[in-house]
């Protein structure tokens, strides 16, 4: 599994959040956690981003804003829900202007639940989603689709 | 036939040296905000991803361009190396950047063109002096060995000093412009290798799998490249000049690495200005005191 597990880019989407998760997300950045070790680079380009991290529930503002991203995104792609609210909308879930997770809209691979979310969660989240990139890549090239 | 051997060698071990460099300068980068950092090889890792991944085009000139500016990149480094003339290497270099901008512009995207547009801003700024530094090679030529010279070979073969002696104002513009050429803040302004830029990722905005993977391997031979024509100002004919040239271009190296990380990208216009100040104050100067002495 070489050939897009040691190099994983992410683009970070945050939805409708309080903001927790996203700062765990940078927290990641940091010199204590330092998710570069592994190759990991916080993209903010969906035309290079392999894995979508999405914090915060799905509201209607938010919804095309998402699936454009998704859709900009080259395959093989993987996206990934943190944080409770990502995961099924959490405290907001009732709130009339949330649809809910980020299911409701996209095909969610990996859920890391959490309020927030803590940095090893989301590293632990990002490595599974990475093994789960090299599946969808050997797919994509027994498929024979694979426009490269 | 040397001349052979040194267009074979950049062709092939340049992407090596250029892509081990970008791994350690992401290395050096990560220690120096006290971070451990990726793999010195983690460059290479990223470009085997990334032609692994699907191409999305929005124009299909897209390829060409992007080929177009990794043949013209490594045209300008085989020329150099096979020991041609200094001004069509440059020439030749220019043209090349041309063609990034062609491909930024065509895709239609806001991130993109703004991206080209800062690319045109960035080239006038560093053109001057880059102009400028073939001038200094040949006055400097003139000034040692009576008759100047824009051809590589002899820039070499006819300097018993290094050319550095002759040349610290206009080598000091090069670093400085250097900062620019290698995407380096305080210039990153139509590229940067550092996230979460304000457009996004500049001219390479457009660019998925397989055409990102051309950029990043054609900006490993532009950087081999230009580390060479540092290396330039201290080469000349005699042993311990090698030597010497891999140090300064090391620290050369280093200190773009250190300055990258140490300042804040700026405006175009103040780039514009201080390029231009700084090829006028030392390279200019420097130029015109080796044709009145």
């Amino acid at each position: 599994m070489a050939k897009v597990a040691k190099s994983p880019w992410l683009l970070h989407y945050d939805g409708s959040s309080c903001n927790g998760c996203d700062i765990e997300v940078l927290a990641c950045l940091t010199p204590v956690y330092d998710v570069e070790r592994f190759g990991v680079i916080n993209t903010g380009n969906p035309k290079h981003a392999d894995i979508l991290l999405i914090t915060g529930g799905i509201n209607s503002q938010n919804k095309p804003v998402v699936e454009q991203l998704y859709s900009q995104m080259p395959s093989p792609k993987v996206v990934v829900a943190v944080g409770i609210c990502a995961c099924n909308g959490g405290v907001f879930k009732e709130c009339y202007n949330i649809l809910g997770g980020v299911d409701k809209v996209l095909p969610v691979d990996i859920y890391v639940p959490g309020c927030a979310a803590r940095p090893n969660a989301i590293i632990d989240g990002v490595v599974k989603a990475v093994a789960l990139l090299e599946e969808k890549r050997a797919k994509m090239d027994s498929e024979g689709g694979n426009n490269k | 036939m040397s001349t052979i051997i040194g267009i074979i060698a950049f062709i092939v071990f340049a992407p090596f040296a250029g892509g081990l460099l970008s791994g350690i300068d992401r290395k050096l980068t990560a220690r120096m905000q006290g971070r451990i950092g990726p793999p010195i090889l983690q460059p290479f890792y990223d470009v085997k991803k990334l032609l692994n991944k699907e191409i999305l085009l929005i124009n299909n000139m897209q390829i060409l361009f992007m080929w177009c500016f990794l043949v013209f990149i490594v045209f300008t480094g085989a020329l150099f190396c096979g020991g041609s003339n200094i001004l069509l290497v440059f020439f030749v270099l220019t043209t090349a950047a041309m063609f990034l901008v062609l491909e930024a512009s065509l895709t239609n995207s806001a991130y993109a063109t703004m991206g080209a547009n800062r690319e045109m801003i960035q080239m006038l700024s560093y053109e001057p002096m880059v102009l400028l530094t073939a001038v200094g090679f040949y006055v400097a030529t003139a000034f040692s060995t009576g008759t100047g010279t824009f051809n590589l070979h002899e820039i070499v073969d006819n300097s018993p000093i290094p050319n550095i002696v002759y040349l610290p104002g206009v080598f000091i513009g090069f670093l400085y412009i250097l900062t620019i050429k290698l995407r380096k803040s305080p210039f990153d302004i139509s590229m940067s290798h550092h996230a979460h830029q304000e457009m996004v990722k500049g001219v390479t905005t457009e660019l998925s799998g397989g055409l990102m993977a051309l950029m990043e391997i054609s900006h490993w031979y532009e950087n081999v490249f230009l580390l060479l024509v540092v290396s330039l100002f201290i080469i000349c004919d005699a042993w311990w000049s090698i030597p010497l040239a891999v140090v300064v271009v090391a620290a050369a190296f280093f200190l773009e690495i250190l300055i990258d990380n140490t300042s804040a990208r700026v405006k175009w216009d103040v780039m514009l200005k201080s390029a231009w100040a700084v090829t006028l104050v030392f390279g200019c100067i420097n130029v015109f005191i080796l044709q009145l002495i």
